[in-house]
């Protein structure tokens, strides 16, 4: 896939999202708009997956750390092909397969249930130490928020996976700044990411996480880096694409309606058309 | 009388036997492998062993991932640290995709002893009897321990094994002993009250009976392993036998076996229960002999307690 098909999936993937939610009266659009362009990226180049055999034991695996964006994952999922696109009219509704965060029990292509902040990237360190043991070449992925970084799990789950050279390993920071009571830097600031991350032992690029040449080149260095998991600071916006989302706290976790979702995909479609 | 094992030891060095025969199994400890004998395993097979330092939380995540990735993990600190502080992570990343990860929780109850009560944790079965879908295990001796541990590799699920760090009777060497998750073990018939005990208080209750019987008190003792799924049939039978029921366990009265039992007599065949336990208050330092009898606990404590309450 080159630029332009990642960044027209991506803008499908940003449509749903905002659709999904808005179906759903509920949901977290604003860092599932930040994610988009990573989570495509994942999904339709750099893992080495296959949606028609989603169990497929040499599949590369993804743990959504930032478990609340289900609206970007459910997206990806379905757009890669995993699950009927309609299905996604279900999220967050009695019955449905596409819970409010991931639950690996109902859907084969979710590598890991997670939800609660902090607990993802132990599971994909687990994983990859899994991988390690065995001598196997499957690399995994896991995405995690800039706010998410404020749980003390995340650092014993980095000192254990730079400690243990798991190079096979990528964690992915989608850091849009904003966490619900405010601006990270204002709630109690994780920053400098980059040299917590390295005093880890870990490889650290940092990167504008919507454009699609710096991501690719990150993650190619990711896999030319050895004994030493790579962790990707991806600078990215809150609410991407939409105009009124953008960089905007207040849609961390509420839905549009009907007339701000028509705005939000009259947004994303004039992205299209360009 | 045959000699005490801790059931710690028992758990360590069944890993040891497992570990020859399965290549999936991998053990991982939060740096008390010396405490919950899981340095057993770590020194017969170092390639499957992994410490990932003094971090509760971490060590659940990471067996919860290595399990998805075809590993069969047993992981192990102290029954404070497993179900207390890693509660959460248990509940979410464990139970909730119900993985097949085995808690091999050590030290647990008042039988901690000198460490106190930072360290006796008297509420794990009640905080992990909550979780669905997750099996709870507390054997009463290293027969018991032994058969629980193969018993938990063989059968796919969350697991929450309870073991002990003193040193206990063995009272299941007897003929026709047969482990099976969530069965109830008939120890000894009578028909004038029944003791439901769990753990190490098992064999302190059946010696509580032997007491019991000189006074002509005739006692059913029934040995529940298995807190979570609890054998409700071989309650209700007994209590409709003897119309008294009595619970021992080294757990707090609130929520653990005692309650289960209760809940289960209250629903099909309500007899009066006594619940015999920890009352609702922590533990203190002292040798693990001393503090069951000042909880009693002991034999003679079970054995007055009841006397008591009958």
């Amino acid at each position: 896939m080159n630029n332009n098909d990642l960044k027209i999936a991506a803008n499908q993937i940003r449509q749903s999202i905002v659709q999904m939610v808005h179906c759903a009266s509920s949901g977290h659009p604003g860092g599932s708009l930040s994610a988009a362009d990573i989570l495509t990226y994942l999904y339709f180049v750099e893992m080495n997956i296959d949606p028609k055999n989603p169990k497929m034991e040499e599949r590369d695996r993804f743990v959504l750390s930032k478990g609340h964006v289900t609206p970007a994952y459910y997206s990806t999922l379905a757009q890669r092909g995993y699950f009927d696109i309609a299905e996604l009219e279900t999220f967050r509704k009695v019955n449905s397969r596409l819970q409010g965060h991931p639950a690996m029990q109902y859907i084969e292509g979710i590598d890991m249930s997670s939800g609660s902040l902090g607990q993802g990237l132990s599971t994909a360190v687990g994983m990859a130490k899994a991988f390690k043991m065995d001598g196997k070449e499957n690399r995994v992925y896991a995405l995690c928020g800039d706010g998410e970084l404020q749980e003390g799990q995340i650092w014993e789950a980095a000192m254990f996976a730079g400690s243990n050279l798991l190079d096979n390993l990528t964690v992915i920071v989608d850091n849009n700044n904003l966490q619900i009571d405010g601006s990270i830097e204002e709630v109690n600031s994780p920053y400098p990411i980059d040299k917590k991350f390295e005093a880890f032992n870990f490889n650290v690029i940092v990167i504008d996480g919507h454009n699609f040449d710096a991501i690719a080149e990150a993650f190619k260095q990711a896999r030319q880096t050895k004994c030493m998991p790579t962790a990707i600071i991806a600078k990215t916006i809150k609410g991407k694409g939409v105009s009124f989302m953008e960089d905007n706290v207040a849609w961390h976790g509420s839905a549009p309606n009907a007339a701000q979702c028509q705005q939000a995909l009259a947004d994303l479609k004039k992205v299209e058309v360009e | 009388m045959a000699e005490k094992i801790a059931t710690r030891i028992s758990y360590g060095e069944t890993l040891v036997e497992l570990g020859k025969i399965h290549d999936d199994l991998v053990v991982l400890d939060a740096d008390l492998a010396a405490a919950t004998k899981t340095d057993m395993f770590k020194k017969a097979f170092p390639d499957r062993f992994i410490d990932v330092g003094i971090a509760e939380c971490n060590l659940m995540g990471i067996a919860a991932g290595m399990s998805t990735c075809g590993k069969v993990p047993f992981c192990s600190t102290f029954a404070m640290f497993a179900s207390g502080r890693a509660f959460e992570q248990v509940r979410n990343t464990i139970g909730y995709p119900h993985l097949n990860v085995k808690i091999g929780a050590t030290h647990a109850g008042i039988t901690v002893g000198e460490d106190g009560a930072s360290h006796q944790c008297n509420e794990d079965l009640a905080l992990m009897s909550t979780i669905p879908g997750m099996t709870v295990i507390v054997p009463s001796d290293d027969i018991e321990a032994r058969a629980a541990v193969k018993a938990a590799y063989e059968t796919y699920g969350p697991m929450y094994l309870r073991f002990g760090r003193a040193p206990v009777d063995i009272i299941n060497d007897f003929e026709g002993y047969k482990f099976e998750i969530g069965k109830g073990v008939r120890l000894k018939e009578g028909k004038d009250i029944t003791i439901i005990a769990t753990g190490i208080c098992v064999g302190n209750s059946l010696e509580a009976a032997k007491m019991l019987e000189n006074d002509g008190i005739s006692v059913e003792v029934i040995n529940i392993h298995t807190i979570k799924p609890l054998d409700t049939n071989i309650i209700i039978e007994s209590a409709k036998k003897t119309n008294r029921v009595f619970t021992v366990e080294e757990h707090s009265v609130i929520n653990g076996l005692g309650s289960q039992v209760a809940s289960t007599l209250a629903e099909n065949y309500p007899v009066k229960v006594t619940k015999l336990g920890m009352y609702d208050l922590f533990g203190q330092s002292g040798p693990a002999n001393e503090l069951l009898v000042k909880y009693q606990l002991d034999p003679t404590g079970i054995y007055n307690q009841i006397k008591e309450k009958l």
